[in-house]
C-alpha cells in the first residue's frame, strides 16, 4: 500500500512545514524586542526621562517634552472620539437595522482603512491652515479621527452581546430611556468598551505619520495646546534619521519606552477584560 | 424623596436620543468630508494632467509636470510582495492555530506573537528596519554585486509582509475554526490524513474568509507610511528591479508634503492621497463585503 | 446629560488653565526651513533663549518647506539657503525680506576606503550626478587625481528627498558649469534626479554616504566634518583646486551684495574661493501686523534677528559655518530697520 505511505509522507511533511513557518513568524518578534531592549535600555535613567533635549553634538539629552506630548495628544484624541464613538456605537447597536445605520456603519470601517497619511493631509487642511499654525489641537484631531471607528466598532459590538432582557426589564420598571441606557446597559458593556478605548490608544500611541503636519514637534516642553508640540513617535523619527550617534541612542531609547507602553496598555486591556467581565 | 418629573424625563430622552443620533451623523459627515476635501484640493491637478497623471513616469517640481506612475508601481510592487512573502506564514499560523493546536503553549505563545507583533508601532518597524535589516540587505547587495543601497524595493516588502502578517493570520485563525466539526469529522472517519482534511475540506470552506483576509492586509499594506518611507530609498526614479530604491505614494507624500511650495506641486501631492484613499477603500469594503458573506453562508459545499 | 456637559466644561478648563499657564511665561517663536544651518541655528537658539525670555521652536524641514510654512504663516520665520525667486516673491500677497545670516560650503563627501583625498572637476562631478561616470575607477577621476588608488567599484549617488535649498546651491552650480546638467535637470530644490536614492535633509544623505561604500553625496561642509568623512576640492573658475573651509568660503563672499541681500556665490568669481558656497537666510514679512500677531511678538522676532547677525555671529566659526561679511553684516541692518509693526519700523534707527 505504497499510495497510504505517500499520503502518510505528505501529510508528516505538511505538518512539519507548517509548523515550521509558524514559528518562525517568531523570529523578527525576537530579533526586534532583543534589539530594541538592548540597545534601548542603556539610555534609560532618570535624566533622559526628565531633561529636554539638548542641541546638535551635546550630551545629557532627553525626552520629557515628548513623552508630556505624547501624554497631551492621547488626552486630546480621547476627548474628540470617546463621546463621538460611544454615542455612534449605542445608536448602532439600538437603530442598526435602519438604512442611515447602515451607511454610518459602513463610514466607520471606511475610516477605519483610512491609511494615516491621509489622515495627516486631511487634519492640515482642516485645521493647520485655517487655524494659521500647528498645534497640538490638530495633532489631537488627526489621532482622534483614527482611534473613532475603533470605539464605534468595539462599542457596537458589546452592546450587541447584552441580553435584550436587560433593558426592557429596566424599561418596564419606568426607568428612562436616556437612563437605561446610561446607567444599565452601558455598566454592563463597560469592559468591552474599556477595551475598546484602549486598543484605539494603543493604535495610536504610536501614530507618526499623521502628526508630521500637524503637531509638528517642538524642543521644548509644551503644554499649550495651541502651540506645536512634539511626541515620543515624532521624535524618534527626528533622531532615528539624523546622523548623529547620541541622537540614535535616544531614539533607541525612546521607542524602548514606546513600545513598553504599548505592551502595557496591551496587559492591561487583557486584564481589565478578564476581572470586570459582567457578562457570561 | 427623589421625585421624577416626567415631563422633563421627555425631554432628556428626546435629547439623548438626539444626540446619538447626531454622533452618527458626525462620522458619516467626517468620512464624507475627507473624500470632499481631497477631491477639491486635488482639482487644480486633476485639471491640469487628467489621465496622463497615472501614466506619467516624471515626477518633476522644476517643470511642474507631475506622473504618478513611479509611485504607483512602488506601492503595489511593495505591497504585493509583502503579501506574497506573508502568505505562507500566515497560511501557516491559520491553520495551526485554527485546527491543530487551539490550545496548548505553542498555541499561547503563537497567538501572544500575532498580538505583539500587530501592536509594534509603525515606526519601530521603520527603525529597526533602518538599523537591522538594511546593513543585512547592504551585506547580501555587495555580496552580490548589485548596488549596496541597503534600502529598497525589496527592504520595504520586507517589513510590510512581517507587519500585515498578524492580520491574515488572526483572521484565517477565526474563520479556519468555524468550518464545522461534523464535516471534518466525518472526513477523518473516513481516513483521511490531515493533510487532505486541510486540503480538500477546510480549505474550500474557508476559502472565502482567507482570500478576505489577505485583501485587508494588501489594504493594510498599500496605506503603510512610516516603516516603508525609512527603508525604501526615496528615489522619485522608476524602480528598475525589486533591489532598487523607490518611493511609494504615502512615502512620497510623508517626504514632499511640508515642503510642496506651489499649488500645482501641492496639488499633484493631495491627488496622491486621494487615489491611496479610493484604493483602500474599496480594499477593505470589498474584504469586509467577502466576510460578511461568509459569517452567514459559511460556504455551501 | 448634564453630568456630561459638566465634564466637557471641565476638560475645557483643564486644557484651557495649560494653555492660559504656558501663555503666561515665555514668548515662544515658530521657525522652519533649511537644515544646511540647522547645528548653527540650534546653537544659537538656545544661547539665545537661555539669556532672554523667548523661547524659539525651530524644525528643520528643508528650505522648501520653511518657504511654504512662511507663505501659509504657520510660522513666524523662515530658514532658506535658496533665496526666493522674483516669481516666488510675487506669489506671496505680502512683501517678504531676507535676512542672511551666515555662509557655508556644500561639499562633495564620499565613502572610499582609506577615506583619500580627491579632486574634482565641476564636469565630473556633473557627470557623475547625472549618471554619466558610473565606476570610481573612471579614466577621468584618475586623470585628476594620479596618486590616488581608485577602486572598480560602482558610485552609488545619494541626494535630497526633501525641498532642499543645499539642493537648490548645489544644482545652481552645476547649472552654471555644465551646459548639459542646465537642460537636462536644471536647478530647484526639489529636482528630478536621473539617479540615485534620496536622503532625508542633510543629515539623511550623511548617514546614508556613511553606510555605503562607494557612495557619493553632497552635504553641508559642518555634516562631512562632524561625520569624519573626507571632503572633496573642487576646481574653482580661476582654475584651482579649493578646499572647502571657513577661509575658501569666506574668500568666495567677497562679491557685491544687493540691498535686498539676495545673491549667489556660486562659481564665484574670487581667486580662492570656493566655487560651491552660500549665503543662508532667514525669511520674514515685511509688515508684521497680519493674522492678529501682537506687537510683543514681532518685536521679540526683530531682536533675535539683530543678535543673530551681531553676537550670534561668534557662534559660527566653532561650528564650521563662515560668519557674514561686514557689508552683509550692514545690508542686513538695514533691511531689519525696514522692518515695520503697522508701518512703523520696529527698531530704532
Amino acid at each position: 500500500m505504497s499510495n497510504l505511505k505517500s499520503r502518510i509522507y505528505k501529510d508528516n511533511l505538511f505538518l512539519f512545514l507548517v509548523v515550521l513557518f509558524a514559528i518562525c513568524s517568531i523570529v523578527p518578534l525576537i530579533f526586534i524586542l532583543y534589539y530594541l531592549t538592548r540597545q534601548g535600555i542603556s539610555s534609560i535613567n532618570w535624566h533622559f526621562l526628565v531633561n529636554l533635549p539638548r542641541p546638535v553634538g551635546e550630551k545629557g539629552g532627553g525626552i520629557s517634552n515628548a513623552l508630556v506630548g505624547t501624554f497631551i495628544l492621547v488626552l486630546l484624541a480621547s476627548v474628540f472620539s470617546i463621546p463621538i464613538g460611544i454615542g455612534t456605537g449605542i445608536y448602532l447597536s439600538e437603530y442598526g437595522k435602519s438604512r442611515l445605520a447602515g451607511v454610518i456603519r459602513f463610514c466607520a470601517e471606511t475610516l477605519q482603512g483610512v491609511p494615516s497619511i491621509v489622515v495627516g493631509i486631511v487634519a492640515y487642511l482642516w485645521v493647520v491652515k485655517p487655524m494659521g499654525g500647528f498645534s497640538a489641537l490638530s495633532g489631537g484631531i488627526a489621532l482622534g479621527i483614527m482611534m473613532l471607528p475603533l470605539i464605534v466598532k468595539s462599542t457596537e459590538e458589546t452592546l450587541k452581546l447584552i441580553p435584550h432582557s436587560l433593558k426592557e426589564a429596566s424599561l418596564s420598571l419606568g426607568v428612562s430611556y436616556s437612563r437605561t441606557i446610561l446607567k444599565v446597559i452601558l455598566p454592563a458593556g463597560l469592559s468591552g468598551i474599556l477595551n475598546g478605548v484602549l486598543i484605539g490608544i494603543a493604535r495610536i500611541v504610536g501614530e507618526t505619520a499623521p502628526l508630521l503636519f500637524t503637531a509638528f514637534g517642538n524642543q521644548y516642553m509644551n503644554i499649550n495646546i495651541l502651540k506645536p508640540i512634539d511626541s515620543l513617535p515624532l521624535l524618534i523619527y527626528r533622531y532615528a534619521t539624523s546622523p548623529y550617534p547620541e541622537w540614535h541612542k535616544l531614539a533607541w531609547g525612546g521607542s524602548f519606552i514606546l513600545i513598553t507602553l504599548v505592551l502595557l496598555i496591551n496587559v492591561i486591556t487583557k486584564g481589565i477584560t478578564k476581572k470586570w467581565k459582567v457578562l457570561s | 424623596m427623589h421625585y421624577r418629573n416626567p415631563v422633563r424625563e421627555i425631554y432628556t430622552d428626546k435629547g439623548f436620543r438626539t444626540a446619538l443620533f447626531l454622533s452618527g451623523w458626525i462620522v458619516l459627515i467626517i468620512v464624507v468630508g475627507i473624500f470632499v476635501t481631497l477631491i477639491l484640493n486635488s482639482l487644480p491637478s486633476i485639471k491640469a494632467f487628467g489621465w496622463r497623471f497615472f501614466v506619467g513616469k516624471e515626477w518633476n517640481p522644476v517643470l511642474e509636470s507631475y506622473g504618478a506612475l513611479p509611485f504607483v508601481l512602488g506601492t503595489l510592487l511593495t505591497s504585493l510582495i509583502a503579501l506574497l512573502i506573508s502568505i505562507p506564514f500566515s497560511f501557516a499560523l491559520s491553520i495551526l492555530l485554527g485546527e491543530f493546536y487551539k490550545k496548548g503553549i505553542l498555541s499561547s505563545l503563537l497567538n501572544t506573537t500575532i498580538e505583539l507583533l500587530s501592536g509594534i508601532p509603525s515606526i519601530i518597524y521603520g527603525f529597526w528596519g533602518l538599523f537591522v535589516l538594511v546593513p543585512i540587505v547592504r551585506t547580501f547587495e555587495i555580496k552580490t554585486d548589485l548596488p549596496p543601497y541597503g534600502v529598497g524595493i525589496f527592504t520595504a516588502s520586507i517589513i510590510l509582509a512581517i507587519m500585515i502578517i498578524p492580520y491574515s493570520a488572526s483572521l484565517g485563525r477565526e474563520v479556519i475554526s468555524l468550518v464545522p466539526a461534523e464535516i471534518k469529522e466525518a472526513a477523518y472517519s473516513l481516513g483521511a490524513t490531515r493533510f487532505e482534511v486541510v486540503r480538500y475540506i477546510i480549505i474550500p470552506y474557508a476559502r472565502s474568509g482567507i482570500f478576505a483576509g489577505f485583501l485587508l492586509s494588501l489594504g493594510r499594506a498599500l496605506g503603510e507610511t512610516m516603516a516603508v518611507t525609512m527603508v525604501v530609498g526615496n528615489a522619485n526614479t522608476f524602480p528598475e528591479g525589486i533591489f532598487s530604491p523607490g518611493n511609494t505614494m504615502a512615502s512620497l507624500i510623508a517626504n514632499e508634503f511640508t515642503e510642496a511650495t506651489g499649488n500645482l506641486y501641492l496639488s499633484a501631492l493631495i491627488e496622491i492621497g486621494l487615489v491611496l484613499f479610493i484604493i483602500t477603500t474599496i480594499l477593505n469594503v470589498f474584504g469586509r463585503i467577502v466576510i460578511k458573506k461568509t459569517g452567514f453562508e459559511g460556504g455551501n459545499q | 446629560m448634564f453630568k456630561f456637559l459638566r465634564m466637557l466644561g471641565l476638560i475645557g478648563v483643564f486644557f484651557g488653565g495649560l494653555s492660559l499657564y504656558s501663555e503666561g511665561g515665555k514668548i515662544e517663536i515658530l521657525g522652519a526651513g533649511a537644515t544646511f544651518p540647522y547645528p548653527f541655528y540650534s546653537k544659537l537658539f538656545d544661547v539665545y533663549s537661555r539669556a532672554y525670555n523667548v523661547r524659539i521652536n525651530y524644525q528643520p524641514i528643508g528650505s522648501g518647506g520653511g518657504i511654504r510654512q512662511l507663505l501659509n504663516r504657520t510660522v513666524d520665520f523662515g530658514a532658506t539657503d535658496a533665496f526666493m525667486s522674483d516669481e516666488e516673491l510675487k506669489n506671496s500677497d505680502m512683501e517678504i525680506v531676507h535676512i542672511p545670516t551666515c555662509l557655508g560650503a556644500v561639499v562633495i563627501t564620499y565613502n572610499l576606503p582609506g577615506n583619500p583625498g580627491l579632486k574634482f572637476t565641476p564636469d565630473i562631478i556633473a557627470d557623475i550626478f547625472l549618471g554619466k561616470i558610473k565606476k570610481w575607477n573612471d579614466k577621468r577621476i584618475k586623470e585628476v587625481n594620479p596618486d590616488v588608488n581608485l577602486p572598480n567599484r560602482k558610485i552609488v549617488v545619494v541626494h535630497r528627498s526633501d525641498g532642499s535649498g543645499t539642493t537648490f546651491i548645489f544644482s545652481d552650480y552645476l547649472s552654471r558649469v555644465n551646459e548639459e546638467w542646465k537642460k537636462k535637470v536644471g536647478r530647484g530644490k526639489s529636482l528630478k534626479w536621473p539617479v540615485g536614492i534620496g536622503g532625508k535633509g542633510n543629515p539623511g544623505v550623511a548617514g546614508l554616504v556613511k553606510q555605503m561604500p562607494g557612495a557619493i553625496g553632497y552635504v553641508e561642509l559642518i555634516y562631512a566634518l562632524s561625520n569624519n568623512m573626507p571632503v572633496g576640492m573642487v576646481k574653482n573658475k580661476s582654475g584651482k583646486y579649493i578646499v572647502p573651509s571657513i577661509k575658501s568660503v569666506s574668500l568666495a563672499a567677497n562679491v557685491h551684495m544687493p540691498s535686498d541681500t539676495r545673491v549667489s556665490l556660486t562659481n564665484t568669481e574670487a581667486q580662492d574661493g570656493y566655487p560651491i558656497s552660500s549665503f543662508t537666510w532667514l525669511i520674514v514679512y515685511k509688515e508684521q501686523n497680519y493674522n492678529g500677531r501682537s506687537k510683543d511678538r514681532a518685536k521679540a522676532l526683530v531682536d533675535l534677528l539683530w543678535w543673530v547677525v551681531h553676537n550670534g555671529q561668534k557662534y559660527a566659526e566653532p561650528l564650521h559655518y563662515a560668519p557674514l561679511p561686514r557689508e552683509a553684516v550692514k545690508k542686513a541692518e538695514h533691511v531689519l530697520k525696514s522692518i515695520t509693526y503697522n508701518g512703523e519700523p520696529l527698531l530704532s534707527p
